[in-house]
């Protein structure tokens, strides 16, 4: 059997995917300048990793990013329901399944055999990173109009629990993301899968992909 | 209002540490001017088109905080207990630093495109009309506080002074040097004072004595203290911050 190549990620996938880096790195790194005017907790963050240069600059980052996180998740969003991306690919996510997942994964043991499919524990974390944007997005919105959006913050404790929802999921994004890095060094062809969206599968018997 | 000073000077001073890693990310021309200083050799034109383009996208911005601000929808309002305790002082300066205008002979000044009196003493300003709200001040920092003002409801004041409420902006000019302005629709806004009193007591001066504009549908620093002149006007008049690179319609 000779070796063949196969799409992994569609053009749309990764269109979306490289935008989203972009405008997450501009909204987490002036969201940062930005929470330094006024901490919520007993620490900042180093000035040297925000991006702003002060209060204004960091604002002026943030409300260019939020149109580009908006319009391109969006796009995403609409583009993985209409094509039957998200259920081909990240549904469903079984608890049971992503536990033995992430207990492999500590040990060393990273399931991941076939860059066409996802294992379970990615599944939950993809699911995951993008409720959480979408969670940054809609406190975002009630920390940027309190008064207009006053309606989305019923449910996140009005414009001060807004405050530590867009906190906290921003915090767990970024884990999400430190997370995601490291799996990508650790299966550094995934790096190239998501530039290419191909991946060359070796012929059976030749050693193939673990 | 904008707690100030300390932070545009440190910018300067906490540069040249991260400057190996502005090479290497796209973000080094989003930074500070004083960046740009300590970055000799980085091309100005990039840093410039980056500051314009955010610029430009902040005045984007503007125009749709205008078209999302509905004049029928109210902040929140809050029962006195949530009254906020000591409720922040906030300027650009520190608080010795307030000025303390004599009430008596205080003057306010209406100019540009209204008809009617152009000079009110205190006492004709709290002879007028007066309303009470308790509602949330926000600042551009992040922290908010809940107050409680009464005064003259601003919409009721530009037709006293036979304003043109078909003029684009509200400009106002304080005691200490700030200035700022806004668009007419807040302006027009029920809940938009000319707060004269805090608390229940006549304005203290570190909240702005002897008048300041309560707006609680935009950020603090939109909600001027120590007004002196109030001009009604067609050319954009920016404001202390505004000028600086704050967002200028900071609607909430």
């Amino acid at each position: 059997m000779e070796d063949h190549v196969v799409k992994v990620h569609s053009l749309a996938v990764r269109i979306t995917h490289w935008v989203n880096v972009f405008a997450v790195l501009i909204m987490v790194l002036s969201g940062w300048r930005i929470y330094n005017a006024a901490p919520l907790f007993p620490f900042s963050f180093p000035a040297g990793l925000t991006l702003g240069g002060w209060l204004a600059g960091a604002l002026q980052w943030h409300f260019v990013g939020m149109w580009l996180l908006t319009i391109n998740g969006l796009c995403y969003i609409a583009y993985g329901v209409c094509s039957g991306h998200f259920r081909r690919r990240l549904f469903p996510v079984s608890p049971a399944e992503v536990i033995q997942d992430v207990k492999a994964a500590l040990r060393g043991r990273i399931t991941h055999p076939d860059l066409r499919f996802y294992n379970a524990a990615q599944r939950a974390a993809y699911v995951a990173a993008i409720v959480l944007c979408v969670v940054l997005v809609v406190s975002g919105l009630v920390l940027w109009k309190p008064v207009q959006f006053h309606a989305l913050g019923v449910f996140i404790g009005d414009y001060e629990g807004a405050r530590y929802a867009h906190f906290f999921s921003m915090a767990a994004l970024v884990t999400f993301i430190a997370i995601h890095v490291v799996m990508v060094l650790l299966v550094p062809r995934t790096f190239a899968t998501m530039v290419t969206g191909r991946i060359r599968l070796r012929a059976a018997g030749s050693g193939g992909p673990q | 209002m904008k707690r100030f000073g300390a932070e545009q000077g440190l910018e300067v001073f906490s540069r040249p540490q991260i400057e190996n890693i502005e090479r290497r990310l796209f973000m080094k021309r989003g930074l500070s001017l004083g960046t740009l200083a300590l970055l000799s050799g980085c091309d100005v034109t990039d840093f410039e088109t980056v500051q314009k383009t955010l610029l430009a996208m902040s005045r984007w911005n503007d125009g749709v905080q205008a078209w999302l601000f509905d004049p029928r929808r109210l902040a929140p309002e809050f029962p006195e207990a949530a009254i906020t305790e000591p409720f922040p002082f906030n300027a650009f300066y520190g608080e010795s630093k307030v000025p303390r205008l004599d009430g008596a002979s205080y003057r306010l000044q209406v100019g540009g495109l209204a008809r009617g009196r152009s000079s009110w003493s205190l006492y004709e300003l709290h002879a007028l009309p007066q309303v009470s709200q308790v509602t949330r001040h926000i600042c551009v920092e992040g922290w908010s506080a809940i107050g409680k003002w009464r005064g003259v409801r601003f919409s009721y004041f530009l037709g006293r002074v036979g304003a043109d409420t078909t003029a684009r902006y509200v400009g106002f000019k304080c005691a200490d040097g700030y200035y700022t302005s806004i668009d007419m629709a807040s302006a027009l806004h029920p809940q938009t004072l000319l707060a004269l009193r805090f608390s229940d007591r006549i304005l203290p001066y570190r909240y702005g004595f002897p008048i300041r504009l309560r707006v609680p549908t935009k950020l603090g620093f939109k909600n001027p203290k120590h007004i002196t002149h109030i001009d009604i006007t067609n050319t954009y008049p920016g404001g202390y911050w505004e000028d600086r690179g704050y967002n200028w319609y900071s609607g909430s």
